[in-house]
């Protein structure tokens, strides 16, 4: 990776941060803590991996995103935002009622966004759904799904995890947030599953641990995808909750909580100095 | 009567499917384990390239079909009505119907008439469940050219529809030369001016034998097939309710949620009329062959006559 493309990639990062922030302020609620965590992710599918125009959000040709913990839209708004989806300035509308920007993705009212989610484990089966017809319609998109580690609970991901193995869905690329923390507390506390990796890969999958705030590892990890013909593959990437907020880092209040005007304050400063 | 055709609905999905899997390479169907018993099977002989077997999992099935909708395939996702309609209702609601997505969802082995599997497997809350969500098509045809009609029908119509099919082989009493179909429209099969019978699915047939019999006491009943449960023809059912003045719902289903509410709730709104419903009375069905059934809990046409000698 060029140190050009690293610096760009900081830099976008930090916008969707700052846009997460901001959005949530706003809001007066959603979803700050996860969506920190996945946002070097959203600023790397959006800046490097995936095919995409900003000018022509539903070209056929493109690779496909669902965003399976779709509690994480201001993570997602941020990065089309910054990408060109919409204008930046939209982004504080978030979650307000005359606002095109839903609480939880709409695929229908918000530019970029490929599906429609909130409720936990449908995206990942929506994805499988998407590969297995760009298979049938001889398309060559990539279909990618970020899905929580606390979402993995639900039955219905092992079912999907089970049909793109079953349907060697090699397009299909399932990315795992490893956070480690959900509403409740901590995931092990909660409902334990890990053995993540060793799940998965029993149930067919190529599977690469990455670190989740490293692009050289994103960058890494989709070039095993991008080589692999054989079966789907997952990137479970162990992640800070709430990274790169100081008080929001590793706490699991800051789930589904927005900052109030002195925490804003505070966040946005130290954002300003992040990069 | 000898000479009637006896269909199953389910077998009717199964041959539309095929006839228009031949016309049409973007229509593609996924079953959970069921295809000899949905009858998708028939598509599957012929298109099997494009029959995809999701294996016993109806939640991921339906967010599955809900992803190769936006690839602008058609899919026609298969299984028990107590699965499409129950099991993956949230996958239904938040997967297909939020996003408004073009997915089809083919539930046979509704209502009790599944028969001897019992009470388990005898889904008479579907309508109910998908009437509630905004912007579905709820479709229960009554045999087997109406069914046909109904398939293709969805196909053609861009947008969620649920169709409910019977595992029981029913009369084929439409004519198929003549008929014509159209999702919202209700059809009336009978005149009558002193009481109208309005019916859905396996119940239709039912109703004409009632009002058959009816004619020969001397009681003039007006017999109206709802296909189309929602959008519900409100013209035909308004006019019935205003020309007769009394009315009688029929269907296969809980008397929640089902035929008889949509026809209540709009003629208390716009034309107060006295109604009695004949359905499932809020008990769980049990096991049994359908068409004992279909009589133990009053399915059928003796008590719609039985109904309508008290009501009127």
């Amino acid at each position: 990776m060029t140190t050009q493309t690293l610096t760009k990639l900081k830099v976008e990062a930090n916008n969707v941060r700052k846009g997460i922030v901001t959005s949530t302020h706003s809001a007066k609620a959603g979803h700050p803590g996860g969506s920190l965590s996945a946002a070097d992710m959203f600023a790397y599918l959006y800046n490097v991996e995936m095919r995409i125009d900003p000018k022509n959000p539903r070209s056929d040709l493109r690779d496909r995103f669902v965003l399976s913990k779709g509690h994480t839209a201001p993570g997602l708004y941020s990065a089309l935002a910054y990408r060109g989806f919409f204008p930046v300035e939209d982004l504080p509308t978030l979650r307000h009622s005359d606002s095109y920007l839903q609480g939880h993705p709409n695929m229908n009212s918000v530019p970029g966004v490929d599906m429609s989610t909130g409720s936990l484990g449908q995206g990942i089966s929506v994805a499988a759904g998407m590969a297995k017809a760009a298979k049938y319609c001889n398309s060559d998109a990539r279909v990618y799904t970020l899905v929580g580690d606390g979402e993995i609970a639900e039955g219905q991901v092992w079912e999907a995890l089970m049909f793109g193995a079953h349907y060697h869905l090699d397009n299909f690329c399932v990315i795992i947030d490893i956070n480690g923390l959900q509403i409740d507390g901590a995931t092990k506390d909660v409902m334990n599953s890990a053995p993540v990796d060793s799940k998965i890969k029993a149930f067919g999958y190529e599977v690469v641990t990455i670190d989740g705030h490293s692009f050289e590892d994103m960058e890494r990890a989709f070039e095993v995808f991008h080589n692999n013909t054989e079966t789907p593959t997952c990137i479970l990437m162990n992640t800070t909750k709430g990274k790169g907020v100081s008080f929001m880092e590793n706490n699991a209040g800051w789930h589904g909580k927005a900052p109030n005007d002195d925490e804003f304050a505070k966040a946005m400063a130290e954002l300003e100095v992040m990069v | 009567m000898s000479d009637v055709k006896m269909i199953a609905t389910r077998d009717s999905y199964g041959t539309a499917l095929k006839e228009l899997g031949r016309e049409h390479t973007n229509l593609v169907v996924l079953d959970a384990d069921l295809a000899a018993a949905t009858k998708t099977s028939t598509f599957k002989k012929e298109f099997n390239d494009r029959h995809f077997n999701c294996g016993i999992a109806e939640a991921n099935m339906v967010s599955v079909a809900a992803g190769m909708s936006t690839f602008g395939l058609v899919p026609f996702a298969s299984t028990f009505a107590m699965f499409a309609a129950g099991r993956a209702f949230e996958q239904v609601r938040n997967s297909v119907g939020y996003p408004h997505l073009n997915v089809k969802i083919g539930a046979t082995h509704g209502g009790i008439s599944v028969g001897e599997d019992g009470a388990s497997h005898q889904c008479c809350e579907d309508f109910a469940l998908m009437r509630s969500i905004p912007g579905m098509v709820v479709m229960s045809p009554s045999d087997d050219i109406e069914a046909r009609a109904a398939v293709k029908a969805a196909y053609y119509y861009d947008g969620p529809v649920y169709l409910r099919f019977g595992r029981l082989a029913v009369p084929v009493f439409h004519n198929e030369e003549t008929f014509t179909f159209e999702i919202g429209k209700g059809e009336q099969l009978a005149e009558g001016n002193d009481v109208a019978i309005i019916a859905t699915g396996l119940m239709v047939n039912e109703a004409l034998v009632a009002a058959e019999a009816l004619k020969a006491e001397g009681i003039s009943a007006r017999v109206i097939n709802i296909c189309t449960i929602k959008p519900l023809d409100e013209e035909i059912v308004l006019k019935a309710a205003k020309e007769c003045g009394k009315v009688i719902t029929v269907e296969e289903h809980s008397i929640i949620g089902g035929l008889g509410e949509a026809v209540c709730s709009l003629l208390s709104e716009k034309c107060p009329t006295s109604v009695r419903r004949i359905g499932v009375n809020d008990v769980f069905g049990h096991s049994g062959p359908a068409k004992e059934l279909l009589k133990q809990f009053g399915l059928s046409a003796e008590n719609i006559i039985k109904t309508v000698k008290e009501f009127i």
